[in-house]
C-alpha cells in the first residue's frame, strides 16, 4: 500500500535518511522504533514532502507521490498525527475537528463526529473550549480525532505517547489497536516506547542513523537480543 | 454643539475609510505576519481605476446612481484583486522563508513601484470627477449651525459596518475562515490536513485588496479628486489604525480607524488642521507604550 524505496533525505547538511526501504501493507500496524535523532520523524515527514526525499521514491497505492504537493498527498488519503500534536491552540475543539474534515464529504460529517465522540467522550464535553486549554492527553486525542475526521486510508502517528501520563499512554495504545482490529485501519506508528509499540504491531523496523538495521514481526523484534539491549531494557516501561 | 456633532459625523466617515483599509492590513498580517506596506497604494490604484470607470459610465449615459455604483464597485474590486494577487506573487511569495526584514523592504519597493507606475501611465495631475451622489440630510439646526449628513457619508458608514459584519462572519464561521486562521497558527499542519496554503494566502491578499478597492471608490466619490500619491498617507494612517486597534483583529481595525478619523476631525476643527497627522501618530505612540498589543489585540504571550 505504502512503499519507500531507497529514500534519502537531508536537513541542510545533515543526511537524515540514508537509503530507507520499507513497506506497509493494507490492514497492518507497522511500527518504527529507534533512538532520538535516528530519523524516525524525518521518515514520516518525508512522506508529505517536508523535507522532500532527495533521492529514491515513495509510492502510495501504486503512485509515486514523492514530488506531489503536501496538501495533495494529504488529500490522497494519508493522515499524520505529528509529534507534538500541533493542534490549533486558538481554535475550539470542534473547529479543530472541522479542520480535519475539510476535504471529506460534508454528508459524512455528523457520523464521523459521532464516531470520534464514541472513541474520545472527553472531546464531546470540551467541544466549545479552546484547544490550547486542554491537557496534553486530551490534546493528543484531539490530534488523533482530527486525523480520523478525514477518513484516511493510512493513519500515521508520530510519538503519540510522548509526554503523556501512564493512564493516557495505555488509552492511546488501546485506541490504536482498536482502530486496526475493528475498522481495519492501516497504521504506521513511530515510537520511542518500543515495548508498547512492538506489542501491538504486526511488523516493525528498527532505524539507526538514518538506516534500517533490523526488521521483523512485532514478536520477533520483542524477542531479539539487539532490540532488547538497545531499546527495551534501558527505557524499561516508561 | 452643532459644530461638535458635525465633526463627529465627518470623523466617522473619514474613520470608516481608514477602517476599511486597515481591515486589509490586519488580514494580511494575521495570515503571514507581515505588514503589507504596498496596501495603501493598492487603495490608490483602486481610486484611480474608479475615476476611469465612473467617467466611462457617465459617458455611456448610465446615470442611475445605484446601478453606476454597483458596476463601479464590482469592476474596481475585480481589477484591484488582481493587483493584490500579483503583488503577493511577485514581491512576497518568493521571500516567504526569508528573514522578516526582506519582505518588508520588498513591500516598500512595491509601494514605490505602484506610485511611479500610476504617475507615469496616468499623469501626475489631480483627477476630478463630478459629484455622483449630491444631496444631504439636514439633521437639525443648533445656534444657527445646521448639522448635515450627506448621502455619500451615510453610504460610507453603512458600507463599512456591513463589510465588517460580512468579513467577521467569513473569518469566524466559514470553512475558508477556519483554513485562514489555521494558516495563521501553523502553516505546516494546515498543509498536512490538505489545505493549499499558497492558495489561501493568495485569496487573503485578494480579499484585502478588494476591501481597499471599496475604500478607494468611496473616497473618490466623497472627495471628488484623487491622484497617484494618496496611497502613502492613507496607508500610513490605516496602518496606524490597525496597530491601534490591535493588529490581527478585524473589529480592532475598524475601531482604530474610527478613532484616528475622529481625532483628526476634531483636531482640525478645534486646534489646527496642519497638525492633525501629529495627533494621530502621537496617539499611536502612546498606545504602543502603554498597551503594545493594541486596544482589541490579544497579548502575544501564548501558553504552549
Amino acid at each position: 500500500m505504502l512503499q519507500y524505496t531507497d529514500v534519502h533525505a537531508h536537513y541542510g547538511a545533515i543526511h537524515a535518511l540514508r537509503g530507507v526501504t520499507l513497506d506497509v501493507q493494507e490492514g497492518e500496524i507497522v511500527t518504527l522504533i529507534g533512538a532520538n535523532g535516528a530519523g524516525k520523524s524525518t521518515l514520516m515527514n518525508t512522506l508529505f514532502g517536508k523535507p522532500r526525499a532527495s533521492a529514491g521514491s515513495i509510492s502510495f497505492l501504486g503512485q509515486d507521490i514523492s514530488r506531489h504537493h503536501t496538501h495533495d498527498i494529504a488529500r490522497s488519503g494519508l493522515a499524520l498525527v505529528p509529534e507534538g500534536r500541533h493542534i490549533f491552540a486558538r481554535m475550539s475543539v470542534l473547529e479543530n475537528l472541522q479542520m480535519g474534515s475539510i476535504f471529506s464529504d460534508p454528508a459524512h460529517f455528523d457520523a464521523d463526529l459521532q464516531r470520534i465522540y464514541g472513541m474520545f467522550p472527553i472531546l464531546q464535553q470540551r467541544l466549545e473550549q479552546r484547544a490550547g486549554t486542554l491537557s496534553g492527553g486530551e490534546q493528543q486525542m484531539l490530534a488523533i480525532g482530527r486525523a480520523l475526521m478525514s477518513r484516511p486510508k493510512v493513519l500515521l502517528l508520530d510519538e503519540p505517547s510522548l509526554g503523556l501520563a501512564p493512564l493516557y499512554i495505555k488509552q492511546v495504545f488501546n485506541i490504536i489497536r482498536e482502530l486496526n482490529e475493528r475498522d481495519g485501519m492501516t497504521i504506521m506508528l513511530v515510537e520511542q516506547n518500543a515495548h508498547h509499540a512492538l506489542r501491538i504491531a504486526h511488523r516493525g523496523y528498527v532505524l539507526q542513523h538514518g538506516e534500517i538495521v533490523l526488521s521483523g514481526t512485532g514478536k520477533e523484534l520483542l524477542a531479539s537480543p539487539e532490540v532488547r539491549a538497545a531499546y527495551l531494557e534501558s527505557s524499561a516501561h516508561a | 454643539m452643532g459644530q461638535f456633532i458635525q465633526q463627529l459625523i465627518n470623523g466617522l466617515t473619514l474613520g470608516s475609510v481608514y477602517g476599511l483599509i486597515a481591515l486589509g492590513y490586519t488580514m494580511v498580517y494575521g495570515i503571514i505576519g507581515m505588514i503589507n506596506f504596498a496596501h495603501g497604494d493598492i487603495y490608490m490604484v483602486a481610486a484611480i481605476i474608479s475615476v476611469t470607470v465612473i467617467t466611462l459610465l457617465a459617458a455611456l449615459g448610465i446615470s442611475a446612481v445605484p446601478l453606476a455604483l454597483m458596476v463601479t464597485l464590482l469592476v474596481v474590486m475585480a481589477f484591484t484583486a488582481v493587483y493584490g494577487w500579483s503583488v503577493e506573487r511577485v514581491a512576497y511569495r518568493p521571500l516567504r522563508t526569508a528573514p522578516r526584514l526582506a519582505p518588508l523592504i520588498s513591500a516598500i519597493g512595491m509601494s514605490i513601484f505602484l506610485q511611479n507606475m500610476v504617475q507615469l501611465t496616468q499623469g501626475a495631475r489631480v483627477k476630478p470627477i463630478a459629484d455622483m451622489m449630491p444631496g444631504q440630510f439636514n439633521l437639525f439646526t443648533f445656534d444657527g449651525f445646521t448639522v448635515f449628513l450627506s448621502y455619500t457619508q451615510l453610504m460610507i458608514i453603512v458600507v463599512t459596518v456591513v463589510l465588517l459584519a460580512i468579513f467577521t462572519y467569513i473569518i469566524t464561521r466559514t470553512s475558508f475562515g477556519r483554513q485562514q486562521r489555521a494558516c495563521e497558527q501553523d502553516q505546516t499542519m494546515t498543509a498536512l490536513l490538505g489545505v493549499n496554503v499558497d492558495r489561501t494566502i493568495s485569496l487573503t491578499f485578494m480579499l484585502g485588496a478588494a476591501l481597499a478597492a471599496i475604500a478607494g471608490v468611496m473616497v473618490t466619490i466623497y472627495y471628488g479628486v484623487v491622484d497617484f500619491a494618496i496611497g502613502f498617507v492613507a496607508g500610513l494612517k490605516a496602518f496606524t489604525a490597525a496597530v491601534l486597534g490591535g493588529i490581527g483583529s478585524l473589529p480592532g481595525a475598524v475601531l482604530g480607524g474610527l478613532i484616528i478619523g475622529m481625532l483628526e476631525s476634531f483636531w482640525s476643527a478645534y486646534y489646527s488642521p496642519e497638525y492633525k497627522d501629529v495627533a494621530g501618530f502621537a496617539l499611536l505612540i502612546l498606545v504602543l507604550m502603554f498597551r503594545p498589543s493594541g486596544l482589541l489585540g490579544r497579548p502575544e504571550v501564548e501558553k504552549v
